[in-house]
């Protein structure tokens, strides 16, 4: 072992392509057991409600009581409207689209919340190159490990893009030119929500995102052997200027990606809210990869302090997201515009655990465990709460994707879990790979120094 | 009256500070307070106080803040004066809680940041027309003073301030009553 050389252990590299491998085994079975008939998918449903269930019978039971109670004395007529406009005649089709649906979201849920992670780590890191940070260097060879599973991650996203382009999946029905054909706002947005441009746009962010971390690792690592600063301040002029980039591509990116899957609904702070999230996943995921590290022996020069500091940065942007959340949510209800708050009211009936569970382990778990300032310097809890956190922040993407995928056919089943697990492996993999090429230690950081000897 | 008796080190620079009351405590005297112009980050630390229980106290008051704004809310929204909110006449607390979430949140705010500062003056006995207990006013601009309570030690003492760089050293004698 090189001084402060990572080496990738066989034990992880399996590890990760055993994850992969079961992931992968779970997202072919989601994709084989997809009906392909109308009998087949009414069939389906038709068992799981008379058999063992989803084991949530009781669950939908409650959603029909508060569903009951709030009917009358919410404006719920845009939302039973809508469902009869589908009319009763396709409702069996519908049922086998959403079945159809189901694998695709599943595989392009994980997909994006992990490309999602390694864009906010990107962010962050980028935000620390541009403000000069003096006590993060030490944690650079990390963000940078993380930030190379952004182009084979977004690729991924992009490829689920392109094929939903293609028709092999309903995932976006503004891509169908039959119900554009009869949908008047969808066809107003046609400019703008048109399968060639928006597969031009997605190209556009991720050369973007790619081109700033292709240039900025590569100045990093020749600033290791530099012997002045350039490579620094270079580095220093392109993160300014990609984070311009990022919050406006970010934001689209979101409408693109997330937003668009909903094409009635509108959100105007939805790509702050999308950031919001990945910021603190990308943050979440920093901390927890660093104490893997030092658990293993390596960055030494990393100290309680700045796993302090990456805690107070879980803390604060946990409730950042939160203030995001509500300030869409409470808006929302409180105004009680038909087209808008349908958004909600699917999520509070047929999504209330997830949906109401995300703001338990997003903001309260969180809030109450990171609060202490002596907390956040013990591993256990980082850890803890890191991977309530990232759980958290899976279910958030899994409430923004599935309700209008999948509608009430949502379960965290087996093509779900096995897209979990095979993004997880994969991101393993890439990950530690990338780490295992460089120093830890970016020993020609004009603020290493500065880093070494942080301390709160 | 010899326990009476103090003496002020003057220090220019906080680094140097902070490195005197080190070796000052190694070497067993005691420190009775020090007198900067400016938070000095670590002086806690170094001067072996003891942790604050600030934050406890702002946690409870937060608490407080939070229990206040919703019987406040309630009984200003439903029970006293019920209001139709948002078109959502349903006069109950709950399923009108998103509304109240924003005040919940500055009552909360309001009375941990409130208390708390008035929690600290009290504990620091800085109330209204309080006499500054300062006694040099060069701490107010750019200079650092250690007190420290001489027993038959002055000499020893002096030498061992003189090392760790003060700029002037005195004896005082401190008046008899306190505060």
């Amino acid at each position: 072992m090189e001084d402060g050389m990572y080496t990738f252990t066989n034990k992880l590299r399996n590890f990760s392509i055993s994850m992969m491998v079961v992931g992968f085994l779970g997202l072919t079975y989601g994709f084989l057991t997809v009906p392909k008939t109308v009998e087949e998918a009414t069939a389906m449903v038709a068992d799981a409600h008379h058999g063992e269930g989803h084991g949530d019978s009781h669950g939908e039971e409650a959603v029909h009581d508060v569903h009951a109670e709030t009917a009358h004395k919410y404006n719920h007529e845009a939302a039973t409207a809508n469902k009869q406009k589908h009319g009763e005649d396709n409702h069996g089709e519908h049922l086998l689209h959403q079945l159809q649906n189901k694998p695709w979201a599943a595989l392009y849920v994980a997909a994006f919340f992990f490309m999602m992670i390694a864009l906010g780590t990107l962010a962050f890191y980028a935000i620390n190159r541009a403000a000069q940070a003096g006590w993060s260097p030490a944690l650079f060879r990390v963000m940078e490990g993380i930030t190379a599973y952004l182009l084979p991650g977004a690729l991924i996203v992009f490829v689920i893009l392109f094929l939903s382009g293609m028709h092999f999946n309903h995932l976006f029905i503004w891509m169908d030119p039959e119900v554009v054909a009869h949908d008047k706002l969808i066809q107003g947005k046609v400019g703008f929500l048109n399968v060639p441009s928006f597969l031009f746009r997605a190209m556009a962010y991720i050369g973007g995102w790619a081109t700033y971390r292709y240039f900025s690792r590569r100045f990093s690592l020749a600033q290791d052997q530099a012997s002045d600063v350039s490579n620094h301040k270079k580095n220093f002029r392109i993160s300014a200027g990609f984070l311009v980039f990022f919050i406006v591509t970010e934001s689209m990116m979101s409408w693109d990606w997330v937003m668009s899957i909903d094409p009635h609904w509108f959100s105007t702070l939805f790509g702050w809210y999308v950031f919001a999230s990945m910021f603190v996943s990308g943050i979440t995921t920093i901390a927890l990869i660093a104490i893997y590290l030092k658990s293993k022996g390596y960055l030494e020069k990393v100290n309680d302090s700045h796993i302090h500091d990456l805690g107070k940065f879980m803390f604060g942007v946990s409730i950042f997201w939160t203030y995001l959340w509500f300030s869409q949510f409470m808006l929302i209800w409180y105004s009680n515009i038909p087209e808008e708050v349908t958004y909600f009211i699917t999520r509070i009936e047929d999504y209330n655990l997830p949906f109401f569970g995300m703001l338990v382990m997003n903001f309260i778990f969180p809030l109450l465990i990171l609060m202490n300032s002596d907390y956040k310097r013990i591993e256990y809890f980082i850890v803890m709460a890191g991977i309530v956190i990232l759980l958290g922040h899976y279910i958030d993407v899994f409430n923004m994707i599935m309700p209008s995928a999948v509608g009430d056919q949502w379960f965290i089943g087996v093509p779900e879990i096995g897209g979990f697990l095979f993004f997880t492996g994969l991101f393993i993999f890439v990950v530690f790979k990338e780490i295992s090429k460089a120093p830890l230690h970016a020993a020609g950081d004009p603020y290493m120094g500065e880093s070494e000897r942080f301390h709160y | 009256m010899s326990t009476n008796q103090v003496i002020h080190a003057l220090y220019d620079d906080d680094d140097l500070l902070l490195t005197a009351v080190k070796s000052i405590r190694e070497k067993k005297h005691h420190i009775e307070e020090v007198y900067t112009p400016f938070p000095v980050h670590g002086l806690d630390k170094a001067m072996g106080l003891d942790e604050t229980r600030i934050s406890i106290m702002a946690f409870i008051y937060g608490c407080i803040g939070f229990l206040v704004s919703i019987l406040m809310m309630n009984y200003i929204m439903i029970e006293d004066w019920p209001q139709n909110i948002g078109g959502k006449p349903s006069f109950s607390y709950v399923e009108n809680m998103p509304a109240f979430v924003p005040i919940m949140f500055e009552m909360t705010v309001f009375f941990a940041a409130h208390l708390m500062v008035i929690t600290f003056y009290l504990r620091s006995k800085l109330w209204p027309f309080k006499k500054a207990e300062n006694p040099n006013s060069l701490t107010t601009d750019d200079k650092f003073l250690i007190e420290i309570e001489l027993h038959n030690n002055e000499k020893e003492l002096n030498k061992l301030l003189k090392e760790t760089g003060a700029v002037d050293i005195k004896t005082i004698e401190k008046k008899g009553d306190d505060e």
